[in-house]
């Protein structure tokens, strides 16, 4: 069988269509005027456009981190365009207004924009390139006076709302990607729940990168005023190109008193060809504050896409009683490089932090799970449970682990558990002796592997997560 | 249905099994006997398609194919269940899942429609029962945290479900308690019919009483020493390997 394993077909990138549309494409290069233009495109208020203009500022001072255990070429921020929108009318009122091509590039992707379709209980913000095209069932939400919209329409609806929130998580100079993100992001989502209310939804944003060589600069969101809860769910594709693309995103979430944000992520960028061609670099900062008491926020991702990928969810527990999770599948075939994980900074007294990781590592994969725990000196009786598995398949893959932990207040309490595991010659055996292919075995196993995370998923998602798994998995068995 | 000969195998060059022969009839039942480390778990799981272990030299037809130029789960699908000697744990995979999968992957290579969910679930309850297996043992992770009995049992519900043309027993009957033992016979013995045989590999001559074979074997360094019927378990039941 590990012969079997070592032999790393290739399955093709079921996303890999590109869409035939006119695009406005900004001319390549990372300047001021870039950001005036950018920043005037939106019809920004002045604020705006001084808050990019003093990110950029902070950018141009800050180095590439390079401390992650990933190896790629240097990036040239100025071989890239900025902004790539549809030509077609730039915010339709109505599904009819939208250019039918992006209308079908949803519905290949299985996300039709057309209400009645809709998954029961799904309403899709679609960001396309460097705009959100649509957003569904806005005026259902509106209801309950749950706002969600894209970012940029945020900006011109609810400007005190993001003015208040924007940067106030991630602040603008924050690291390096977070500050490029700051002075170029061009949409993304804003979701905003009143107190007390129960968003009657799951929200999702539906994130495709089409055109040549642009990178996605999105910007999230979220706010949970207090005792209301959310689920979000983020997904992404991108076409089949030889040369990478970068994707630079920055979520921000605040939990007020009592509330919860659930926030998952299921991301399938191109992940390049077996040569380790192409595919997308993936450098996102996402952070999470719980602001309030008794406050909770729950970062769930399945990561099986990008040739690379820089990403550490985190929650920063300020409120007493809050609590933070991190719930991660993270799939590396191929070339693909993965350098994930979270970060857990208790301040509040009896705050509590949950850490499940599962690494798995097919064909040439690189999988590195990173974390970090810090408890400060007031988190009185703090605790965290961390457990990291990786899983090799193969054995040209890798996976590490570099767990960080800080503590400062001798009331806390740790557990941490960690295991590495090949996966078993004798698990295969058994499930083929009893009738399953290699492939069949492999996908099985894994996603016994990864229970404990899929169950945080909503319903719909962990359905689709499995599959996801089974078909990036594909070809890592001959 | 099963014809050995010559049969040759080595795992990182040792040689383990030096010109194995057997032949086993449809509705016959063979029992195999042998000290430790002679070789029988090897010979189990080279039918059943273990690729670590290299055959060197001989053939082995089953229902007239060649088995050696079959894939594990060709082999299983064809009709061969192995029943281990130590079960694997997969943690997060439910017991029924697998089975369930395992199933319709056998009725998938005959053509036949996959079974339902609420068809399954009425299959495995009924042969569950039987078995007196826990329902709880059903949704837990395939082995995972079954005492050795309940492994034990769990690999002959699988075979009462996938209705094998041929079973290989690989010490189903140690760790199992006097009532299981008898359970796990009677789950055998039901299933025996003019058309299915077994091969039972076993140390003790008790299970022999409970499932009564239609020839003994002795196997010693790699190949079959010598053949009988069922007298012959009780003699080395007295007497032990020495005379090998
Ligand atoms: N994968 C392997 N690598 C090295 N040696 C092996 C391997 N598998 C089996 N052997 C050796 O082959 C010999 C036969 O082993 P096998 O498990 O077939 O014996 P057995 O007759 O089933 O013994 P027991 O009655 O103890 O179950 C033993 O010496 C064993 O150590
Ligand atoms: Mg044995």
């Amino acid at each position: 069988m590990s012969v079997d394993l070592e032999k790393l077909a290739q399955e093709e990138y079921k996303y890999g269509f590109v869409t035939d549309v006119e695009q406005e494409v900004a001319p390549k290069g990372l300047s001021e005027d870039t950001i005036r233009m950018i920043s005037s495109k939106k019809n920004e208020p002045e604020w705006l456009l001084e808050w990019r203009l003093g990110a950029y500022e902070s950018w141009k001072k800050m180095k590439e981190p390079r401390w992650a255990f990933l190896r790629y070429p240097e990036i040239d921020f100025n071989d890239i365009s900025y902004y790539a929108a549809p030509k077609s009318n730039p915010s339709p009122k109505s599904l009819d207004e939208i250019d039918p091509e992006i209308k079908e590039t949803y519905d290949k992707l299985g996300i039709p924009l057309e209400e009645q379709k809709m998954l029961a209980g799904v309403a899709v913000d679609a960001v396309f390139d460097s705009v959100s095209v649509f957003t569904t069932f806005k005026e259902k939400l509106a209801e309950e006076g749950v706002i969600f919209c894209s970012i940029s329409e945020a900006v011109e609806e609810y400007p005190d709302l993001v003015r208040k929130y924007l940067g106030s998580v991630v602040p603008r100079g924050d690291n390096f990607y977070a500050a490029l993100n700051s002075a170029v992001f061009t949409d993304g989502s804003f979701v905003y729940i009143p107190k007390g209310v129960r968003c009657p939804m799951e929200l999702s944003t539906y994130f495709r990168i089409n055109a040549e060589n642009t990178g996605q600069f999105e910007r999230t969101l979220i706010i949970a005023e207090e005792g209301s809860y959310v689920s979000y769910l983020e997904g992404c594709t991108a076409p089949q190109r030889d040369e990478n693309q970068l994707h630079a995103a920055v979520v921000e979430l605040v939990a007020h008193n009592d509330s919860t944000i659930k926030y998952s992520t299921i991301q399938n960028w191109y992940p390049g060809d077996k040569q380790g061609k192409g595919g997308i670099y993936n450098f996102v900062t996402k952070r999470g504050r719980c602001v309030g008491r008794g406050s909770r926020i729950s970062w769930t991702q399945v990561e099986t896409g990008s040739a690379i990928t820089w990403k550490y969810p985190s929650c920063v527990l300020e409120g007493d009683n809050s609590v933070g999770e991190f719930y991660s599948v993270a799939l590396t075939n191929r070339r693909q490089q993965a350098d994930t994980g979270t970060k857990m900074v208790h301040v509040g007294k009896n705050t509590s932090s949950t850490i499940i990781s599962k690494g798995i590592s097919a064909g040439e994969g690189q999988n590195i799970y990173r974390g970090l725990v810090e408890i400060g000196k007031n988190a009185e009786k703090a605790r965290n449970y961390t457990q990291c598995d990786s899983m090799l398949i193969g054995d040209r893959c890798g996976a590490h682990t570099f767990p960080y932990i800080e503590v400062r207040n001798s009331t806390a309490h740790m557990e941490h558990e960690a295991s590495t595991s090949k996966i078993g010659e004798d698990q295969m055996f058994y499930c083929r002796q009893r009738g399953l292919s290699a492939e069949d075995a492999v996908s099985l196993i894994v996603n016994g592997f990864c229970k404990e995370v899929f169950k945080e998923l909503p319903f719909e998602f962990a359905v689709e997560a499995e599959k996801l798994l089974s078909v990036s998995l594909e070809g890592s068995v001959g | 249905m099963l014809e050995v000969k010559n049969l040759h195998v080595q795992v990182d060059d040792k040689e383990i099994l030096k010109g194995m022969d057997i032949t086993v009839a449809p509705g016959e039942v063979h029992s195999i006997m042998g000290p430790n480390g002679s070789g029988k778990s090897t010979l189990a799981q080279v039918l059943a398609g273990k690729e670590a272990y290299e055959v060197t030299e001989g053939e082995v037809t089953f229902q007239g194919k060649d088995l050696l130029d079959l894939e594990p789960e060709e082999r299983a699908c064809e009709g061969i269940f192995l029943a281990f000697q130590y079960p694997v744990e997969i943690p997060g995979v439910a017991n029924t899942y697998l089975l369930r999968e395992a199933l319709n992957a056998k009725r998938e290579y005959r053509d036949e429609k996959p079974l339902k969910h609420v068809e399954f679930a009425k299959l495995a309850r009924e042969k569950m029962k039987t078995l007196g297996i826990d329902e709880d043992l059903l949704k837990r992770s395939v082995n995972a945290g079954f005492s050795g009995g309940e492994k034990k049992r769990n690999e002959i519900f699988q075979m009462q479900i996938l209705e094998p043309a041929l079973a290989v027993l690989d010490e189903t009957d140690s760790g199992l308690d006097i009532d299981a033992l008898k359970i796990v016979a009677n789950g055998v013995n039901s299933m025996r019919d003019s058309g299915r045989s077994f091969i039972v590999i076993t140390h003790y001559q008790r299970l022999l009483n409970y499932i009564v074979p239609d020839f003994v074997h002795v196997m010693v360094d790699g190949k079959i020493v010598r053949s009988g019927g069922k007298e012959l378990a009780h003699e080395l039941e007295e007497k032990g390997y020495a005379e090998f």
